[in-house]
This record gives structure tokens, C-alpha cells and sequence, in this order.
């Protein structure tokens, strides 16, 4: 299905009216996001599922660009008036006079992919099912062990429509479903009590949940990690060498590596990795890739927020720093490709250059050789959130799940290991690559200037000689 | 009832009172509604030129209802009948479709704030576009007229918002109050000649009367000067060592136990501070408090999200936890009385949230908790989300400066700072003079006997 205006109520000739308003002859660009969003929640604890949430959310936000300058404003009523004052809000940035060109749509498109087409809407999903599948995961959790104590649980999707006008004559749209899974369960053994977290979903329907029996290995892998931590020892506090698992733990390289590329920083000079293209700045061994056309991922879009198609980006080739993501406003005013990484949270947010699903390509290490050649260090294969300060660097990642390496083998899980390092030089350190690349489990959510987007990321297992791991017991 | 003064804010009554009606006919036993609107405009300015600028105006109405024990809530922005019509009954519908919660419902009648004070939050005084421009340019001038080495910059920005919140329930309670606020805030940046990277950091001001905020010349100064220091930076050894915390990061320490000490954490044995009500949970130096009727506070409100009166509550009085924060459903949870914390997002269930939440100011300059310090970490960044509110697990990026003899030696960063708060919350063992609001949360200074930092 593709959007229409009719499907906001919308005429054309109103819309091309309010866009009129917001040209001046300094504009560059203008663009409008007419959006509507439904979301769906229901969340589980003690056994009941007692919540249930929806939301409806409509409206449209207006921009005019003139060379840096960007007016944006919203309206969450959809009037021909409220539209025509956002527009003249959005045109306050300009300094010249009405453009002498009115806009008219001269390509009306759809989006050339199909990333996420679902048999079944999203909205269409009964409250009853969604009521038993949380009702299922409760028993499953508390059946993997006794000291399960507590299960939380909640099911949440959203379906959003949009369509992007602009004043280059373009009329496209998408609709984009989005569900997650997210599963947490605490253990108790007398007065140690331990937490375990573990979810999973995409730009997928309900039966993503159900084939498989996906919900209940989500149930049993949050169970798991609970009683896991039970029994971890304090992490270690030093440098030393660390070994990521496949998946979830590219949260890595979206901290470490693709934040400093997003075009903004870089056009700004404020990212650690300006002027950084065609330098090294990983091992050779590290080739990375931004890529927002995986079917069914949770940071995959057929269009981006300003209708570019998405695409595969090169980021890193063989350790060599090969391009930044980018939006519309930053490749125009750095003469680089536009890339399809124009994202924003919503109606209410400006567009910002994002990543997708970021992750590191395949080698060709057989991961068991590569926690055998690590005679004291870390393993770690789940992750909480991570954050980095562009301007540094500097960046930290939360170990949810990590093991001590002792003597080339996996031994003693433990509690907490956060990991610090800095972007421009923890990829140099990357001395092997497995041949097990794995994406995650669609949970990421990205956040820039306060807009959440979902993301995706991937990792094969890794090993990087030395980093500094934030625990509490002398290393 | 505080004046309603916004866009649609005359016709909110009447809305309300059709909403609650409609769940009525539709056999909701009992209902509420939440209605939000807001008015804002921002402007960002990055060297000098304007880098954006953003206006908004929005409202969203949220509706909660019960059948018996069963409720749902929704929200939608589109407020024409039809579409509110159709909100109420997919509520209705949604409610049928869950459990019932034998802890569900709204506050009992009497317990409704009946006398709204007025609370002073809201200055009338609209900026122009152009103020804004001009109030953020010089902030960010100021900043690089500070030093030469400043050559750079994220911007500077200047905000004014302007909201209004209407909550109706089915007991006949209606309140509303109208709140402003205003920010100014820059990130300069740095050269760091030594080792040829960057450095960035920032400084701001936010309050809800537009003649507090502090000048921009100020700000621009003090970012410049929290920036530059950082030049130079180097990691350190691991070892275990005193902490000092300066008030913007000892706010997070504040922010942890205000997470720990919420119902929802604690019924929810998701809590460190589980089973510790009447204990002593940190040194007796730590005194903390949240206010809802601070005069001017961000956090302040006349009532809560469910209508009941906010108050000021002694959660850890010289160390010893003597109050939980609570709304009405993490009480009955906990067979306790709300303590006026019900927080909400439109369209939400209430959660339990902090209003002003501050540590008590103790006898120290913070010259003076420096100068005690032998050998030790002073931290003034914090990154990243190390916090396990179910065990006290503590592990975060740290930013700041070595401490040798009481002198700030150098500046320092890559390194982790850990422990857990349970030990961390008493090894306080100094607390500074230096309590200054800015934000919801505040905290002076404070010494940690010890942690571990993990560097090189």
C-alpha cells in the first residue's frame, strides 16, 4: 500500500499553496512531512497483563533550507490555515522576497523497494492475541527455573504512514511497521537478586514472533541471563584484551565509528573523524557498512524521512575511512552522495543524518580460535546501551553479559563490565575478525538531539588486543 | 483554578467534561483525562549564522478508563469530535480486553487537591524570533571571545516554551495550571594543541521566569572555561581511589536513588534500596528531599498526575530512608499512601516521578573538600548507562581531573569509574555548600571515601 494525501484529507492544491508560502528566492529547498502514527501497547507483570496503551498522532512539520539555515515548523492540525503558518514560520530564516517559480508535483513515485510488506497490519493484531502471547512468555520464563521470581514483559507496534512533498516537484511515501518484543526477569537465590533483559523484533508482523516459537526462546534467553548473573564475580577493572560475540555487540561500532561519521559533525568539523577520508582508522581487517535495505530490519526504511531511496553505504573498506551517511542538507552543502540516511523521530523533529543497520562484514577466523588465543581478557556477547562524545571520541559500551577468558577458554561469568575506548583508535586495535557475522535481534534505538529512530547492528565475533574495562575487582 | 490562557485552552473544560460523559454512556465506572498544550520556539546559532530555527505548537489529550477493575488508556492530537468519539470507544474496547488489576482505580474522592495554589511557574513574556537569535549569538560569542583557542562550535541555543495541563476525572475534580520556561545553553569547542584532537563541553541556564535566566555573556564564559580545561587530557593507571563529584554529575547520584525509591521499582523488586524503608541506606551527611512546591522550581506543580496535592517529602533524612515516592497505584501496591509523586505523559498510565529533588547542602566549600582530598579523582562528565538499579552496579566514562596534595593536577578521560551505590551512598563522606537549582535535580559537591577507576 502506498499513501496518499487523501489519506490525510489533504488536497494537492492546499498543500502546494502552504509550500508556496515558505519559498522565498534564498530558499534551496522545502520540503513537507505529512505523517500519522498509531501505536499499539500492551505490557505484562506479576503474571497480569494490566496495561494496555494506544496513541494516534497526526501532523505534518514544514522546512525551508537556505544554504546552512534551516526554519522548520509543525502543526499537529492538518487545516490549510495551520499548514500556511508553519510554512511562514519556516520561511522566517529567508531574507529575499517570494520565489518566482510556484512548486507543482512533477514525479509522483513510490518507493522502488519493498523491504517490509506484511500480510497482515500491524494495527489488525487482536488485543486478545497480544494478551496471550505475554500470558505464554510468563510461563515460559518461570518454568526455566524456580528462582525466576519476577517476569515483565511488553509487546509494543506501531504503524506509521508518511508522504514527503518538496519543492523539487516530489511526491513519494511509505508505510513503515515497527514491533518489538522485550522481555525482563529478576532472579532471587536468598538476598541475591539479578536482572536478565532480552527482545527481539523488526519491521515484522506477529508471526515473526510465533514461527519458531521465537516468544518463548526470548522468554527463556532473558531467564537465562538472570540466573546467569547470579553467579558473576565482579568484572575486572584494567586494560586488556576483549573479545566481542557476534550481533548485539556491534553496539560498538555504532558508538565507536558510526556517530563520527554522520555527515552533520563532519560538514561542522566537530566529529573526532573529520577529514579522516581515505585515511586508515580500523585494522585492515575491519570493513563496515551502514545499510538500511535488509528486509525486515529494524533500522531498514524503503524511503528515507526526505524519500530518498536507502542504500548500502561503505563506511570503512579494508580499514580505510571511505564516506560519511548523509541527508539532504549536509551532501548538498559538502558535495558528497546522498545516501538515504535522512531521519527524524517524527513530525516534530527536524531531519538528521542517522545511521540504519551498521555492521561489520564477515572474516574469516573460526571464533573458537579466537578466544583460544586470548590467555586473560574479556568475552563479552550482550550489551545494554553505549554513548559517545563526538568531539573526543571518546566512547563507553554496558556489558549485560561477559565472561573472563582465562588460559584461551571462557570461564567465569561477570557482573557489569562497562568498556571506554576511543573511536579513532579502538577499530585499529582489532587483531581478528570471525567468519560468524550476525546482525541483533531488533531491539537498538538510537538517540541524536533528543529524536529516537530504531537502528540495527551487526558484528562477527571480534577480538581487539586491548581496551579499558571499567569493573570493580583489580584486574 | 490557574488561567488558561493559551490557543484552546478556554474550550478544555467542556471537552473534558464531553470525553468523561461519553466513557459514562459507554459503562466506564470511572474515568480521567489529561489534556496537554504547548507553544515554543527555539533557535540555534552556530557561528554566529542561524543554524535553525524551530517553532511548534501542539496538544494532545490522554484518556484513561476503568470497567471495574480493567483499564486502558490512549492519546490523540486530533481533538475533532469524531476522532475523540472513536478514541473513547477503542479505550472502552481495549479495557474489556485486559485483566482485571485488583489495584486499578483512581484516588479515592477525598483525597483530591481541593485548594490549587497558585505557583507562580508561568511569565508571560514572549520572545521574539529575533531575541532569541540575538540572546543565542551572544551566548556563543561570549564563549569564543573567551580565549583564542575556542575555534569552534555545536551552537549556541535559545528557547521559550509556554504550556498549560487540564486533568479531569470522573470523581468531578478539574484543575489546570500553566507553567513557561526558558533556556540558553552553548557547546564551543576547543583545539587541544598537545595531541591535536578536539574538546567539547557545555554550560546552560533554564528557568521558568524569562528575568532569572542567567546572561548570556555568563554562559558563554563558563562553557569556555569548563571547555578549555579539558585540554590536554590524558587517562590515568587503574587503582582505587577517592571520588569527588562536582553538582552536574552528582545530580545523576540523586537521579539513581530517585529510581530506587520509586513504588513501581520497589513492588516490582527492581530495586536496590529494596526493604530498606527506616534503614540506613547511605552516610549520615545525606539528607534528601523532594519538593513539588518549591518556589520556582522546574519540578514545582499545584497537584500531581492523578490530582492529589504535591507536598514536600524527606525520602533519606541523615542517612536513613525514611520515604519512599509514591502515586496511588504503587502505594495501594506497597499498602501505602501516595506521596503526591504520580508523574504522567499524556496518554500514559501515571508512573512516580521527582518533582524538585535535592541533596541538603553541608558545611563545605568545595575549596574546601578539594584541599582534603590527598590523591584522588575530581569528576565533572559523565557517559554512558552503567547503572543496575536491581543490584547498585555502578560502572560509568568518566571525565575530570587528578587530584595531588588538593591541587587539580590535569585533566583526565578514558577512564571508568566503579562501584555499587548501595556502598557508594555511604562512603559520602563530605557534602559541599554549594546547592544550586538548575533543573528538576540538585546537588552540592560531594567526596566518596572510594572507588575504583579503571584506565591504563
Amino acid at each position: 500500500m502506498v499513501p496518499s494525501l487523501s489519506d490525510f484529507a489533504l488536497q494537492e492544491k492546499d498543500v502546494l499553496q502552504a509550500l508556496n508560502k515558505a519559498i522565498a528566492r534564498d530558499v534551496d529547498y522545502v520540503d513537507m512531512y505529512v505523517e500519522s502514527c498509531v501505536t499499539d501497547s500492551v505490557s505484562m507483570e506479576e503474571s497480569l497483563v494490566k496495561r494496555a496503551v494506544k496513541s494516534i498522532s497526526q501532523g505534518a512539520g514544514i522546512r525551508a533550507v537556505a544554504g546552512e539555515r534551516t526554519g522548520f515548523a509543525y502543526s499537529d492540525d492538518l487545516s490549510v490555515r495551520d499548514l500556511e503558518i508553519a510554512a511562514d514560520t519556516a520561511r522566517y530564516i529567508a531574507d529575499s522576497p517570494q520565489g518566482d517559480n510556484p512548486i507543482a508535483v512533477t514525479h509522483r513515485s513510490q518507493p522502488t523497494q519493498n523491504l517490509y510488506s506484511l500480510a497482515q497490519p500491524l494495527t489488525d493484531i487482536t488485543t486478545e492475541a497480544r494478551v496471550d502471547l505475554l500470558n505464554k512468555i510468563d510461563v515460559e520464563a518461570r518454568r526455566y527455573d524456580p528462582r525466576i521470581t519476577k517476569v515483565m514483559a511488553s509487546f509494543n507496534t506501531e504503524q506509521k504512514i508518511f508522504l514527503v512533498i518538496n519543492s523539487q516537484g516530489q511526491l513519494v511515501g511509505d508505510v513503515q511497521p515497527l514491533s518489538r518484543l522485550q522481555i525482563t526477569c529478576i532472579a532471587e537465590d536468598g538476598s541475591n537478586r539479578q536482572v536478565g533483559s532480552f527482545g527481539g523484533g523488526g519491521r515484522v508482523g506477529f508471526t515473526f514472533y510465533l514461527e519458531q516459537n521465537r516468544a518463548m526462546e526470548f522468554a527463556r534467553e532473558a531467564a537465562r541471563q538472570a540466573i546467569l548473573n547470579l553467579g558473576a564475580v565482579e568484572a575486572p577493572a584494567g586494560t586488556m584484551p576483549v573479545v566481542l560475540g557476534g550481533g548485539w555487540p556491534g553496539i560498538l561500532l555504532h558508538e565507536a565509528i558510526g556517530h563520527g561519521l554522520e555527515a552533520d559533525f563532519n560538514r561542522r568539523k566537530t566529529s573526532a573523524f573529520s577529514d579522516l577520508v581515505g585515511k586508515s582508522v580500523a585494522s585492515e581487517l575491519c570493513t563496515i557498512v551502514d545499510d538500511g535495505t535488509l528486509p525486515f530490519r529494524r533500522g531498514s526504511m524503503n524511503i528515507d524521512d526526505e524519500g530518498t531511496p536507502t542504500s548500502r553505504t561503505m563506511l570503512i573498506e579494508k580499514g580505510i575511512l571511505r564516506g560519511y551517511i548523509t541527508d539532504r542538507l549536509n551532501a548538498r552543502l559538502m558535495g558528497i552522495p546522498l545516501t538515504g540516511n535522512g531521519r527524524r523521530e517524527d513530525f516534530r523533529s527536524i531531519v538528521l543524518p542517522r545511521m540504519t543497520n551498521t555492521f561489520m562484514l564477515a572474516g574469516e577466523s573460526d571464533p573458537q580460535d579466537i578466544i583460544r588465543s586470548v590467555k586473560n581478557g574479556l568475552y563479552a556477547v550482550s550489551f545494554g546501551g553505549g554513548q559517545v562524545d563526538i568531539t573526543s571520541g571518546k566512547f563507553v559500551f554496558s556489558a549485560s553479559e561477559a565472561y573472563l577468558i582465562e588460559d584461551g577458554k571462557v570461564t567465569k561469568p561477570v557482573k557489569g563490565a562497562t568498556l571506554i575506548g576511543n573511536g579513532p583508535d579502538v577499530l585499529k586495535k582489532v587483531s581478528m575478525v570471525g567468519h560468524d557475522m550476525k546482525l541483533d535481534e531488533g531491539i537498538g534505538t538510537c538517540g541524536k538531539d533528543g529524536q529516537s529512530v530504531p537502528v540495527g547492528v551487526g558484528l562477527p565475533t571480534i577480538k581487539i588486543d586491548e581496551m579499558i574495562v571499567g569493573g570493580t575487582a583489580m584486574g | 483554578m490557574s488561567n488558561l490562557s493559551t490557543i484552546h485552552g478556554d474550550r478544555f473544560p467542556e471537552l473534558a467534561d464531553t470525553v468523561l460523559k461519553r466513557a459514562k454512556a459507554l459503562g466506564a465506572t470511572e474515568a480521567d483525562l489529561l489534556v496537554a498544550e504547548g507553544d515554543s520556539v527555539s533557535v540555534q546559532v552556530r557561528m554566529s549564522e542561524v543554524d535553525r530555527l524551530s517553532k511548534a505548537r501542539e496538544k494532545v489529550l490522554g484518556i484513561r478508563v476503568f470497567f471495574g477493575k480493567r483499564s486502558a488508556s490512549s492519546s490523540t492530537s486530533d481533538f475533532s469530535k469524531a476522532s475523540l468519539d472513536r478514541l473513547v470507544s477503542d479505550t472502552c474496547s481495549l479495557a474489556r480486553a485486559v485483566v482485571e488489576d485488583e489495584t486499578s482505580g483512581l484516588p479515592a474522592p477525598d483525597h483530591m487537591v481541593t485548594d490549587i495554589p497558585d505557583m507562580d511557574m508561568k511569565d508571560d513574556r514572549q520572545l521574539t524570533v529575533d531575541e532569541e537569535i540575538d540572546l543565542a549569538r551572544r551566548t556563543e560569542q561570549s564563549a569564543f571571545s573567551a580565549d583564542t583557542r575556542i575555534t569552534n562550535s555545536e551552537g549556541a541555543e535559545c528557547s521559550a516554551g509556554y504550556g498549560s495541563i487540564l486533568l479531569a476525572n470522573s470523581h468531578g475534580f478539574i484543575g489546570s495550571y500553566a507553567s513557561s520556561s526558558y533556556s540558553l545553553s552553548v557547546s564551543p569547542i576547543a583545539l587541544d594543541s598537545q595531541n591535536g584532537g578536539m574538546q567539547r563541553d557545555y554550560w546552560y541556564s533554564v528557568k521558568r521566569k524569562f528575568h532569572e535566566l542567567e546572561s548570556p555573556e555568563k554562559i558563554g564564559q563558563e562553557a569556555a572555561r569548563r571547555t578549555l580545561r579539558r585540554l590536554g587530557s590524558r587517562t590515568i593507571t587503574t587503582q582505587e581511589v577517592p571520588v569527588i563529584f562536582d553538582p552536574e554529575t552528582a545530580k545523576g547520584l540523586l537521579g539513581h536513588i530517585s529510581s530506587a525509591v520509586s513504588g513501581y521499582s520497589l513492588y516490582k523488586g527492581a530495586s536496590f534500596l529494596l526493604g530498606q524503608l527506616g534503614k540506613s541506606i547511605a552516610s549520615d551527611l545525606v539528607t534528601v528531599i523532594d519538593d513539588g512546591r518549591l518556589a520556582g522550581g522546574l519540578g514545582s506543580r499545584p497537584f500531581d498526575g492523578e490530582g492529589l496535592p504535591t507536598r514536600k517529602t524527606l525520602v533519606v533524612d541523615k542517612g536513613v530512608l525514611s520515604s519512599y515516592m509514591l502515586d496511588t497505584y504503587s502505594g495501594r501496591k506497597l499498602g501505602m499512601a501516595s506521596t503526591g509523586n504520580a508523574s504522567r505523559s499524556v496518554g500514559e498510565n501515571p508512573t512516580v516521578g521527582a518533582t524538585n529533588l535535592y541533596l541538603s547542602p553541608g558545611s563545605y566549600s568545595p575549596e574546601e573538600i578539594l584541599k582534603s582530598m590527598k590523591r584522588g579523582l575530581f569528576v565533572t562528565d559523565l557517559i554512558g548507562f552503567g547503572v543496575n538499579l536491581v543490584t547498585g552496579d555502578y560502572s560509568r566514562g568518566a571525565v575530570g581531573f587528578w587530584v595531588e596534595n588538593g591541587e587539580l593536577t590535569h585533566p583526565v578521560e578514558e577512564v571508568t569509574i566503579a562501584g555499587n551505590l548501595q556502598q557508594i551512598l555511604k562512603d559520602i563522606e563530605m557534602v559541599g555548600n554549594d546547592l544550586e537549582f538548575r533543573g528538576r535535580l540538585a546537588s552540592p559537591t560531594v567526596k566518596i571515601r572510594k572507588m575504583m577507576v579503571a584506565g591504563h
